[in-house]
């Protein structure tokens, strides 16, 4: 057996090899995308703590472990998470299960992108930036499969799950779904995705989403982070929102070993308004990061973004938020709040916001907190007969309740209240 | 039922209370009265358990049990009550969980059986409607945007609800409008029996003609300074503390 390589080169290697026989090998336009990505990714390497973008996460661990691509053969019935709506898709080790998934009768297309990637010319990579991000660069590279959805002029789509789903193999596996998701004028779609595997998986879970909000379109896409406990996610978002549109993203970041939650977001026409909130739950050992980098490039956008991140034991969190409103952006309406509790004396949360604003008729805030739970509080609970343990998860619930009531879509806030409680009760 | 004898407490380093002698007895209502800054606030802290405190010297027992040596939550579970000077805010926390846990907790200790959320609606709605608090209230994060008079109703509602042995109003009537300065006041006589006492601390006469006390008590000082019938609360209406501080 040959010794496997790992690191930047391991994936270099793996590309070599399977070049001829990933989807698409025979459409030049795709082997052009796939091409440029590996020099990307041969010049760029797994980011270091060097490359500004990384401060605060190392990639090391995932570097280093030595993934192969996912060729076991597929659990034939795996247990999968509860539905939200009618439609579901799920995805096991990157690959589409249509046996798995239910999408008949549905007002919209969907598909997979491994039968339809000769007609996504011109869509597959139309946002995403492998130059300028390494994971995006692997992703491009290697990827396989992945959700393509598009939802025509004025069609309420209702909503639609994205399951992705982990297996435990003997050596860890990787893999890069590419999402392609698109919503034309007045269309609208809730996208609850759920990503796990069972206790005992080690995988590299690397998707990347292409999203395209369409005039006045209304998309809400509900992140529900459950990997298995030592598993990887390194996931980029791409959004664009087009006039008067709204994208609604709320990322709970609550498995995985290490993650990073990356969005990118651009306001492209007037009138756009985009939430990007999210919750990281962590306990000790996991590490959570997420990058939101938000473009105002068309006036009258609001934008909003909280994020909330509870820690326990020896656990790291990371915010890094990066807002830059063009010089056209005028009546620009941005807010951007990071609030960290800090259960342990042990974690340790970084916060990093960045404000760059060009335009001058601006309205733009951020701020950060971090603490502990709040005395007064704790003794207002304890002076009313509550135990203090008790009184202490009814505050820490309270802060992620917060975090949730924020999403406006029914479907999609009950589904991330109820991954919201699910940890909370099992940690506690 | 709660005696204090020669208490003693310092906050940061600096003494606050400078030997507390109280005592009330079962089923009495007693006031407290004393300039601004003078430890009324600090004594109820001390007796209903908050952090911060440093006790020096002295005793509390309530029921003959060492009161100083329970957790807070003990102390409530006995039947001891606070009545915030100043309630906190909850947000995310909802009013009606809140009420319905302190409630069950207290019950659980008292060994009685727990409430069912509609079990708990139900005693919940003759309180709110003795109160006069609107029903929408329970549906909305403890004391976050409350009025300040609604604070110290929500806080009238707990003492309603956990039907406390001993209850401190610290300034309860503070912020109440005309109409539920009677209400509260009510709210308050209606629990007056052997098996309830009560110390309320107030800077107005006027609760206390609602409130009939069996005794007042100037606190000055970090000291009790002067104790008498409920004429002394009109008598230092008239002359303000400076004729007391003459006399102490
Ligand atoms: N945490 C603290 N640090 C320093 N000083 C404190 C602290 N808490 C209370 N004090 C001081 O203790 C004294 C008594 O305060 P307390 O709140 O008990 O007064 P009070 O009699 O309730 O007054 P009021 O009528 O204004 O409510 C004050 O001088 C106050 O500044
Ligand atoms: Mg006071």
């Amino acid at each position: 057996m040959t010794a496997h390589p790992i690191g930047a080169a391991g994936f270099l290697h793996r590309f070599d090899g399977l070049r001829a026989r990933l989807p698409g090998a025979r459409l030049p336009w795709i082997q052009a995308l796939r091409e440029q990505a590996a020099d990307a990714f041969r010049v760029q390497g797994f980011p270091t703590r060097r490359v500004e973008a990384w401060k605060y996460t190392d990639l090391r661990q995932v570097a280093d472990a030595g993934f192969d691509e996912a060729l076991s053969a597929v659990d034939s019935a795996p247990a999968l998470p509860p539905a939200h709506g009618g439609a579901r898709v799920v995805f096991v080790d990157g690959r589409s299960r249509p046996d798995l998934s239910t999408v008949d009768g549905l007002p919209y297309a969907v598909e997979s992108l491994a039968a339809a990637l000769e007609a996504q010319e011109g869509r597959l990579g139309s946002l995403a930036r492998p130059a300028e991000q390494p994971m995006a660069a692997l992703n491009t590279m290697l990827f396989e499969d992945g959700l393509v959805v598009t939802v025509p002029a004025g069609v309420a789509g209702g909503v639609l799950d994205l399951v992705s789903l982990g297996s435990a193999s003997e050596r860890p596996e990787a893999f890069h779904p590419r999402h392609l998701i698109r919503l034309e004028a007045g269309a609208s779609l809730t996208l609850i995705e759920t990503a796990t595997g069972p206790e005992d998986a080690r995988y590299l879970h690397n998707p990347v989403f292409e999203i395209e909000v369409g005039f006045g379109a209304t998309l809400t896409h509900a992140r529900i982070q459950q990997e298995a406990p030592r598993a990887f996610q390194l996931a980029t978002v791409y959004a664009r929102v087009e006039k008067g549109g709204t994208y609604d993203n709320f990322t709970l970041n609550a498995g995985a070993k290490l993650v990073r939650n990356e969005i990118h977001t651009l306001l492209a026409g007037p009138a756009a308004t985009c939430h990007m909130n999210g919750a990281q739950l962590l306990r000790d050992g996991q590490h959570a990061d997420t990058t939101t980098v938000l473009d105002h490039a068309a006036p009258d956008c609001a934008s909003r973004q909280t994020y909330k991140t509870v820690l326990m034991g020896k656990s790291r969190g990371v915010f890094q938020g990066r807002i830059h409103v063009h010089q056209v952006a005028q009546r620009t309406d941005g807010y951007q709040m990071n609030q960290a509790l800090l259960l342990s004396p042990e974690a340790e949360i970084d916060s990093k916001p960045q404000l760059e604003i060009y335009a001058d008729d601006v309205k733009c805030s951020h701020g950060a907190t971090v603490g502990e739970i709040d005395a007064d509080q704790l003794f207002y609970l304890r002076a009313r007969g509550i135990p203090e343990a008790r009184a202490r998860a009814m505050l820490v619930e309270a802060f992620l309740t917060e975090a949730v009531e924020g999403v406006q879509d029914e479907t999609a806030r009950a589904a991330l209240g109820a991954a919201v409680t699910g940890w909370w009760e099992a940690v506690a | 039922m709660l005696r204090i004898e020669g208490l003693t407490a310092e906050v940061e380093g600096k003494q606050i209370l400078k030997g507390i002698d109280l005592e009330v007895p079962a089923g009495e209502i007693h006031a407290i009265m004393g300039p601004n800054g003078s430890g009324k606030s600090t004594l109820s802290y001390v007796l209903s358990g908050r952090e911060g405190y440093e006790i020096t010297g002295g005793s509390v027992t309530f029921d003959g049990r060492d009161l100083l040596a329970m957790e807070p939550e003990e102390r409530a579970a006995t039947g001891l009550f606070l009545a915030f000077q100043y309630p906190v805010e909850l947000p995310g926390v909802g009013n009606a969980l809140f009420l319905r846990t302190a409630l069950n907790a207290v019950r659980r200790a008292r060994g009685e059986p727990e409430l069912d959320a509609m079990q708990f609606l139900k005693v919940a709605r003759e309180r709110l409607k003795a109160l006069q608090i609107q029903e929408d209230m329970l549906k909305r994060g403890v004391n976050v945007g409350f009025s300040g008079g609604e604070k110290k109703r929500n806080e009238v509602l707990q003492m309603a609800l956990l039907q406390p042995r001993m209850a401190i109003l610290d300034e309860t009537d503070s912020g109440l409008d005309i109409d539920a300065l009677k209400i509260v006041s009510d709210g308050v006589n209606a629990q007056r029996g052997p098996g309830f006492s009560a110390l309320v601390i107030t800077h107005y006469q006027r609760l206390l003609d609602y409130i009939v006390p069996d005794r007042v008590h100037v606190l000055m000082g970090g000291r009790i300074v002067q104790s008498g019938g409920p004429e002394l609360a009109k008598q230092l209406e008239e002359t303000g503390y400076a004729s007391v501080q003459a006399a102490a």
